[in-house]
This record gives C-alpha cells, structure tokens and sequence, in this order.
C-alpha cells in the first residue's frame, strides 16, 4: 500500500513538474496532426507529382520536368494564365466599389442595419447559385439578350462570346465579393477616431481632402484584409468558371484553377502529372501573397511581445 | 464619424437620400429579385419572356413540389447538413484546442505552427485536390460524406486556429496566471476559463463554416460522384444541366439552397459580421 502511494505522488508530482511544457503539445496535437495529413503534406506530394507521368491508376513514370517544359507549348494554359491576371485586375475593383458602398451606407437612418445587411446578402448565398442566376441573366432567352432585342441592339449572348465570355464570369464573380469588401469597410468606419476626424474638419478639411488625408490611412487596416480576401478570391475562381461555362467557348474562359481540374480529372483524360504541374503553377503565384501576408503578420506580432 | 450625418444636412439631402437608398438596394438586389419571381412562374411566363412583369400564375408551391419529387433535392439538401454540422463542430472543437496552446503557452515551435496554419489556410485548393482524393480513395471514403467531413474539418481548422489564437491571446492573462497560483490543472484552465470566455468566438466561427462548407462545391465535385452523398451545392450543378431552360424549377431549387446560409446569417449576424471583419479595424 505505501509504495503504491508513494508511485502515484511520484507521478503526480512528474507531471507537475512537466504539465505546463507538456500541455500545449497535446492540445495541438489532433488538430496539427490531421492539418499536416490533409493539408501540408499534400502541398509536397503534389509538386513530386508534377515530376511524374501518371493517370492515377497504372504505375507512375517518373518524368522530371517534363510535365513543365510542355507547360510552356501550352496554348491553353497561356489562355488560362492571362484569364488570371484579368480576374485579378477587375477584382481588384471590388475594393473601391465596396469602399463607396460602405461610405454611401454609413448612416444612421430607420431600418439602414437591415439595408445594410440586406447589401450583404451576394456574399451569403453559394457562388453556385450566384454563378446559375447570371448564366440565365447572360442567356440569349434570359434577361440581357431580350433586352437588348428588344431595344432594338439584336441579340448577344456574352457568355458564347469568346472575346468577352470571361469578364461576363468575372462580372458575376464580383458581385459577392464587393458584398465582402463592403462589410470589410463599414467595421472599418465603425471604428474610426473621431477626434482626428474632428480636428481636421477643424483644420478646414473636408469632402476628398479629408477623406484622403485623415479617413483613407485610418482605414489602412480595412484595406489590407480586403485585398487580400479579394486577390486569394480572384486566384480561387473555380466555382463561377465551372459552373457558367465549363472553361469554353473553346477554353476561353479557363481559369487555372478550372484548368488543372479539367486536366486531371475531366475530358483531357487523368493526366494527374501535368495537372500538379499546373496547379504548383498556380501555388507558386499565391504564394507570393501568402508570404506576403504572413510577412506582415510577423511584424505586428513582433510589435505586441 | 465619417461621412458626415445626414442629419445635419440640408433637408433636400435628407429626403433624396431616403429615396436614394431604397433605390440603389432594388438594384443591388435585381439578380437575387430576378430568381425569387422566376421561382413564382409557370413555364408559360418563362417561354413567353415574362421575366420581371407581374407573374400570371403563382406557382411557388407547384413548382417546389415539382424540384422536390422529381429529383433528389431533399436527399441533397439532407447531405448538405450531414456535411455542414459536423465539420463545423469537429473544426471549432480542434481549434479551440490548438488555439488555446497556442495562445497561452511560450514554446520553440510556437510561432512557426501558427503560420504554418495560416499559410496552409490560404493554399490553392488545386495543390491539394490529387493528394486528398487519393488519400480519401485509400481510406475508402471516396464518395461518402465522412470523407468530405473529414477533410473540411482539417482544412477548416487552419482558418479557426488563427481566429482562435488571436481571440484567446486578447484575454486578460492574469485569469490564466492567478489560476495555476491556486493549483488549477492546465486542462481545468482550458475547461474552466478559457472555453467559457470564448463562446462569442466559437459562435462567430460556427457561424462562418456554417455558411464556408454549405456553400462548398469544390471539394463536393472532387470527392463526391454519387447523388447519395451529394450536398446541394453539386446537386444544384447537375440539375443544371438537365434543366436547360427550365428556369422557374433551378430558381426554386437554388432558392432552397440559399435559404439555410440566409437564416443562419440573419440568426447570428452580429457574429458573422464580427468574424468575417477580424483584424478590420486595427493593425
């Protein structure tokens, strides 16, 4: 009985002693260990299946670089590329857009939280969703084509088109994401110091002068958070893509995130190498941001220790 | 406050303001507006481009009967919550574990864990997509609804262990501090202090992975092929293409599919809101 006492108050006390080095590791651990298998190590098990000639099934060839070098001959993958750049620069618009929205509403009249919120419905509801609504808005029996026959400009059909189809899509992928920049502002003026807003008025500030001068660098917080919600947005366009137009007329309206899921599992057929390859293509570009963003969050944690 | 109030304008502001808003909103809205008539149409109306005038029949209910006998909508719209609810409960319970270690404790690794969750958060879902689907393949989940829960509540945790961290390192740690004094276990702090105090969060998070994963169709197209696993989001996307200009059913499916995140977001918009803008208004 003694030397049973005596071991449990040995352990007890090692545990004591350890608890506070040892507790945090074993809060992480369920959740690091599932984030590792699903997330980080497929990032490495993709670029080592770039190297490879693979169709998910039959052995796999290792290939090297291969699967890159034929990236560069790739017409639609250039397609794709410059499909990217276009969302990322019209995205880009949602900031300002939401910006003005978020100035226009920033009142405090009967029944503005519901209107408010109400602005905020886009970012709500499935991109599926939003992605089928204006499909049919683009539709040459839809909403815009009549219209236009109507008014005597004969009928378009935008998404057919392939010299436009792509910022129809991207049109429709705005609309959710000036909803998202809109909220992103209104907490943003929410917060602003009104003493600094006041002294300037003072100072003789007003109209665009006092918003650029005193309301803008407030708002610098705001700003950061909704280009990077709207850049990460503009590199994720699948949803939109598959839905609208399933990357045609004739792979215009590729995307490459769409592109590398058509390649590795759809029509070209299982091409999981040359898939990876595009999507370590796309990895690479987000990157930059990711870094970017993780750059600057280091700092502000420096600053609070 | 910025801009200046309305109220101290001058009245013809005031008053054209008040007929601007509802204005602007109608437009805001026409997209949303369009498919809630078409949901009320006939086919007739639809053939004949009555698209925005009044309805000449209303055939909501007829046409919900229709999406709902006709095609296997109750059994996605079952799968969307049988994917949702436990991905939001397994990801928020995750993270508030891996957030409160990381939080509260001083560790070698600690910083590096947390950007690695933060960075792995923001990765193209394409990078992931052959891993993932093959790993699900070797598990034999592919196709199932664990699968697609079990990778959401990974991915997901990324996002809810930034919130977390960040919410659990803005209390007062002197709670933490003057409890292990009295000889409070670590774990009895987590149970006792800190979960307690972090309900606004765990709601804020509910609610955003809540609306994040019912509205996921990535993920849903890539691990899922069969309509008895399909969540609503997929479903939607397949009836798409049958229905071709059957637009007054795909509004009153896609209705149906906007209709729980809508809810959820009116419920709890204080949280959403306060989620979503986390870090908006300072540095």
């Amino acid at each position: 009985m003694p030397n049973s006492i005596q071991l449990s108050y040995r352990k007890s006390s090692w545990w004591k002693l350890n608890q506070q080095r040892l507790t945090p590791f074993i809060f992480l651990a369920p959740g690091l260990l599932l984030f590792i298998v699903y997330v980080i190590w497929p990032i490495f098990n993709s670029l080592y299946i770039s190297l490879l000639q693979w169709d998910g099934l039959s052995p796999a060839i290792f290939v090297g670089i291969s699967n890159y070098v034929e990236l560069l001959d790739d017409e639609y993958f250039y397609i794709s590329l410059m499909n990217n750049l276009k969302w990322l620069i019209f995205f880009m618009l949602a900031v300002p857009i939401g910006l003005g929205l978020a100035i226009f509403l920033n009142q405090t009249i009967f029944g503005i939280r519901l209107i408010k919120s109400l602005f905020f419905f886009p970012f709500v509801i499935s991109q599926v969703v939003i992605g089928i609504i204006f499909a049919w808005f683009y539709n040459p029996r839809g909403v815009i084509g009549p219209f236009l026959e109507y008014i005597g400009l004969g009928n378009y059909a935008i998404l057919a088109d392939e010299n436009f189809a792509t910022y129809g899509i991207i049109f429709a992928g705005i609309y959710p994401q000036i909803a998202y920049c809109m909220i992103l502002y209104l907490t943003g003026l929410n917060n602003l110091n009104t003493d600094q807003i006041e002294a300037g008025r003072m100072d003789g500030a007003k109209g665009f002068s006092l918003f650029r001068n005193i309301i803008l660098p407030q708002l610098r917080p705001a700003t950061f958070l909704a280009i990077v919600v709207t850049v990460i947005g503009s590199l994720r366009s699948f949803d939109m893509v598959a839905i609208m137009t399933q990357g045609g007329p004739w792979g215009s309206t590729n995307v490459l995130a769409y592109y590398m899921f058509e390649t590795a599992l759809s029509e070209y057929g299982y091409r999981m190498g040359y898939g990876s390859a595009i999507a370590a293509v796309l990895f690479t570009i987000m990157m930059f941001y990711i870094l970017f963003f993780i750059y600057r969050m280091y700092q502000s944690e420096k600053k609070g220790l | 406050m910025f801009p200046i109030p309305i109220q101290k304008r001058p009245l013809i502001n005031q008053i054209s303001y008040k007929i601007l808003i509802p204005i602007s909103l109608l437009i805001w809205l026409v997209p949303l507006i369009g498919i809630m008539l078409t949901s009320i149409r006939g086919l007739g109306d639809i053939s004949q481009g009555n698209l925005w005038g009044v309805p000449s029949e209303f055939l909501l209910f007829s046409n919900l009967k229709d999406v709902f006998t006709n095609t296997p909508m109750i059994s996605y719209i079952i799968n969307s919550f049988k994917i949702t609810i436990p991905t939001m409960i397994g990801a928020v319970a995750l993270s508030c574990m891996t957030g409160f270690a990381l939080a509260s404790y001083k560790f070698k690794a600690n910083l590096f864990i947390f950007f690695t969750f933060i960075a792995g958060n923001f990765v193209p879902f394409q990078i992931l997509m052959i891993p993932v689907r093959d790993l699900t393949f070797q598990m034999g989940l592919y196709d199932t609804v664990t699968g697609l829960v079990l990778f959401h509540v990974a991915f997901q945790t990324g996002f809810c262990t930034l919130f977390m961290r960040n919410f659990i390192k803005a209390l007062p740690s002197e709670l933490f501090e003057a409890a292990r004094m009295d000889g409070t276990s670590e774990f009895n702090i987590f149970l006792k202090i800190v979960l307690p105090l972090t309900r606004p969060a765990i709601a804020a998070l509910c609610v955003l992975i809540f609306t994040f994963i019912w509205n996921d169709f990535f993920w849903a197209t890539v691990l899922i092929q069969g309509h008895h696993a399909m969540p609503i989001t997929a479903g939607l996307k397949s009836l798409n293409g049958q229905w071709i200009s059957a637009y007054h059913l795909l509004s009153a499916g896609s209705i149906m599919a906007a209709i729980p995140p809508v809810i959820m977001f009116f419920l709890m918009q204080k949280h959403f809101i306060a989620g979503l803008t986390l870090g908006a208004s300072k540095g």
